[in-house]
């Protein structure tokens, strides 16, 4: 445990982890990682490691949970047991429930649920290893997974959280920060649409800090929206690469 | 935590929002009118029932005894639980809590504890060992839209309702003595959520009109017009600028709210 | 009227391809005036119409359409299909026996029972129904021999080529005969298993390379160097 007295920011605005206020930490993106599922990713967004797969559009079981206008889309966020330092109860807490519940309504915007009605999506993501901003790692990650899997999208979608450690606004915190720090703003977004589908926040900001927040996580999340697409691009460059030889031949 | 309305309903209510008007004659940033009973539920340490026009919310608030979480151990405990009781709509099943009962409680227990509006510290008896646990319970008794805005409403009302019991330790047992002391509060959050349709924001939404939206964002404000808490719910998304008009006009509801409620 | 991207230009859903007097073709979606890609692929625009040439992709049914699939549960009255598509199909009894079907006389299973496999048309298919199937036709039914393969829905064009002339002549050089199901899963029949398995790698090729131009040429080279092969082999 960390002394709650001590700082989390240095007098250079330097963070316990060595990163600046508006740094991000490193990120690695895969695509297609599970043979089984119609589309998977895998992001490491620092110790996070969490990897998502989809399944569908599928029949719905049970037949009752289908809807007849719309595609049903259904997200589970589940915690390996030792995925945080003490053990988890796999059984799903009421945080996972609602974490299950944002991170399914930050995709929806971006899919065309009209398109196949009467089916469902199924989008399982699993915590393998727990750092701190885990919901938009999954956001970003499940983006992937949905565009791999085939599915029509409007956009990717991208999350970052900022937030307030000590007096300082920022951005992408990681455990220690989020849970000493003062407060924490996660935000998904689609960077084409200009569209914020989830915001949470706990802590306590005055108006002008939480606007600050919410305008670094936005750029945090473009910043990372290019190394989303670059993952996806990258599974399928070799395609590329050989059409523009072809062209040039 | 729907009904489905006709699609010719739809309609109306839509075209009405995006005129600036509502079915019932409301502005867009108008609340219904609203009516707070307290201690209603002798049992109970505290208690208070929230009419919203004819959203109707119950809250329980009962003190126990317990031990404290490792990494807080001389703070009390506060468990909120929220239950969309069956016979306060055709669309709330019996059984376990589903996602919109958790999330519900979810967001009530994060504007009291994030506002940190029980002074958690004068509810430990014993530093590591016996702290008093304060248990919210939400009870939806029926559903008319808003059930966010009533919920956190009600269960602060609850709060200011609740009395602690008086204690004495002897030989390390909690003796419970005769009398009252009020919780101990700090602060008195006040959650206003914002609907979102098109290009149009709007207050606590009737239950016709949660239908029609886009999405929404519930936001705790303090005393001091700070945030305390946000969750964005709902398929739709809003714009960067929509989120800070948003905020802003959560904000000045809250001071009317407040006003109103003499907090 | 601007384009934001190069022909044949690798792009990501939610890339802005054009704005203004263009039309939103395959995989794109037209929003304020603004068409932008809906699933990742290559992007082409031929008269004004912008597509996103899929690399992912499932297959949707459209009525006409011959697929190949498999029998996964005998009801009471016909066959639920799986076609490799978001919905399962149906195919009726009274279709298969060109008959009224009578519950007391006709043991479905007998007729088509779970596994098997069967080529048949898409006879109807809207928003509300799932697909229903048809075999009432020369060439459609139950399938008792050959390879089954499975290949990208998006890419069966390809495998087809230009007015049948890559299909018709893998047949020639193999001497199979191809089924080629719109939902991506192929049938290949052939004299031997080897006749077989060359036909299939011809078409495993067309799907890895399906992107890239003079593939007509190197199937034919592909199939010609291992036909001299065999025939290498034999002596």
């Amino acid at each position: 445990m960390i002394d709650k007295q001590e700082k989390l920011i240095d007098k250079k605005g330097i963070r316990l982890d060595g990163r600046k206020a508006d740094e991000l930490r490193p990120l690695k993106l895969e695509v297609g990682v599970l043979p089984n599922a119609d589309g998977s990713a895998y992001i490491e967004h620092g110790k996070n490691k969490i990897l998502v797969g989809v399944f569908g559009p599928r029949e719905m079981h049970p037949k009752h949970l289908s809807r007849p206008d719309r595609m049903v889309l259904r997200c589970r966020y589940h915690m390996a047991p030792f995925s945080v330092q003490e053990r988890k109860s796999p059984a799903p807490s009421r945080r996972e429930v609602e974490l299950s519940k944002v991170i399914r309504e930050a995709l929806e915007p971006a899919l065309f649920l009209e398109m196949y009605p009467r089916t469902g999506i199924d989008i399982f993501v699993e915590i393998l290893q727990a750092d701190g901003g885990t919901r938009c790692a999954s956001i970003t990650a499940a983006a992937l997974a949905l565009a791999d899997s085939g599915i029509p999208m409007r956009d990717l979608v991208v999350a970052c959280a900022a937030g307030k450690v000590d007096d300082t606004v920022v951005l992408d915190l990681y455990d220690a920060e989020d849970k000493l720090g003062v407060a924490d703003v996660p935000v998904a977004y689609m960077p084409n649409l200009n569209a914020v589908t989830l915001l949470q926040m706990d802590g306590i900001l005055t108006h002008a800090e939480f606007e600050k927040a919410v305008n670094m996580a936005i750029d945090g999340c473009k910043k990372i929206y290019a190394l989303q697409k670059e993952a996806l691009k990258t599974k399928y460059m070799h395609i590329k690469e050989e059409t523009q030889e072809e062209v040039e031949e | 935590m729907s009904t489905l309305i006709t699609k010719v309903r739809q309609k109306q209510l839509s075209q009405l929002i995006e005129k600036g008007k509502r079915i019932d004659g409301r502005g867009l940033t108008d609340f219904r009118e609203f009516k707070i009973e307290e201690g209603l539920i002798e049992r109970a340490e505290g208690s208070a029932r929230l009419l919203l026009g004819k959203t109707d919310v119950l809250v329980g608030v009962k003190i126990e005894t317990g031990e404290p979480f490792p990494d807080t151990p001389n703070e009390g405990v506060l468990t909120v639980n929220a239950e969309l009781v069956p016979l306060a709509s055709a669309s709330f099943e019996p059984g376990p809590p589903d996602e919109s009962s958790i999330e519900l409680a979810r967001i009530v227990d994060r504007g009291i504890r994030e506002s940190k509006a029980i002074d958690n510290e004068k509810l430990c008896i014993e530093a590591g060992k016996k702290v008093f646990v304060v248990f919210v319970d939400v009870y939806v008794l029926n559903h008319d839209g808003n059930l966010i805005d009533a919920s956190a409403l009600a269960a602060v009302a609850a709060l200011i309702n609740t009395k602690m019991p008086n204690y004495e330790i002897k030989d390390g047992e909690v003796i419970i003595k005769q009398g009252y002391t009020p919780l101990p509060l700090k602060s008195r959050p006040i959650t206003i959520t914002v609907g979102k349709l098109g290009d149009k924001l709007l207050l606590d939404a009737g239950l016709e009109e949660e239908q029609v939206m886009d999405a929404r964002i519930s936001l705790a404000i303090n005393e001091e017009g700070n945030i305390c808490a946000v969750q964005k719910g709902g398929s739709g998304y809003f714009t960067p600028q929509q989120i800070i008009e948003a905020s802003k006009l959560a904000q000045e509801k809250a001071v009317e709210l407040r006003k109103k409620l003499k907090w | 009227m601007p384009t934001f991207f190069e022909e044949k230009q690798l792009v990501t859903p939610g890339e802005l391809l054009a704005e203004g007097d263009y039309q939103a073709g395959e995989n794109t979606y037209s929003e304020g005036g603004k068409i932008f890609a809906a699933r990742i692929g290559l992007v082409d625009c031929e008269n004004k119409k912008v597509n996103v040439v899929a690399l992912r992709a499932f297959y949707t049914p459209k009525p006409g359409d011959i697929v190949i699939g498999s029998v996964i549960e005998v009801g009471f009255n016909g066959w639920t299909v799986d076609i490799k598509a978001p919905y399962s199909a149906l195919l009726r009894a009274s279709d298969v026996l060109n008959r009224p079907f009578k519950p007391q006389n006709d043991e479905l299973s007998q007729v088509l029972d779970t596994g098997d496999l069967i080529v048949a048309k898409i006879a109807s298919y809207d928003r509300a129904h799932d697909p229903q199937l048809t075999v009432g036709e020369p060439g459609l039914g139950k399938i008792t021999r050959g390879q089954i393969m499975r290949v990208t829905p998006t890419k069966i064009p390809r495998v087809i080529g230009r007015k049948g002339s890559m299909i018709s002549m893998i047949k020639q050089e193999t001497g199979c005969q191809i089924i080629l199901g719109l939902n991506g899963v192929v049938l290949v029949t052939g004299k031997n298993l080897a006749d077989e398995e060359l036909a299939m790698a011809a078409i495993q090729k067309i799907e890895d390379e399906s992107h890239t131009t003079g593939l007509t040429d190197r199937i034919t080279q592909l199939l010609k160097e291992e036909k001299a092969k065999r025939e290498e082999n034999k002596n």
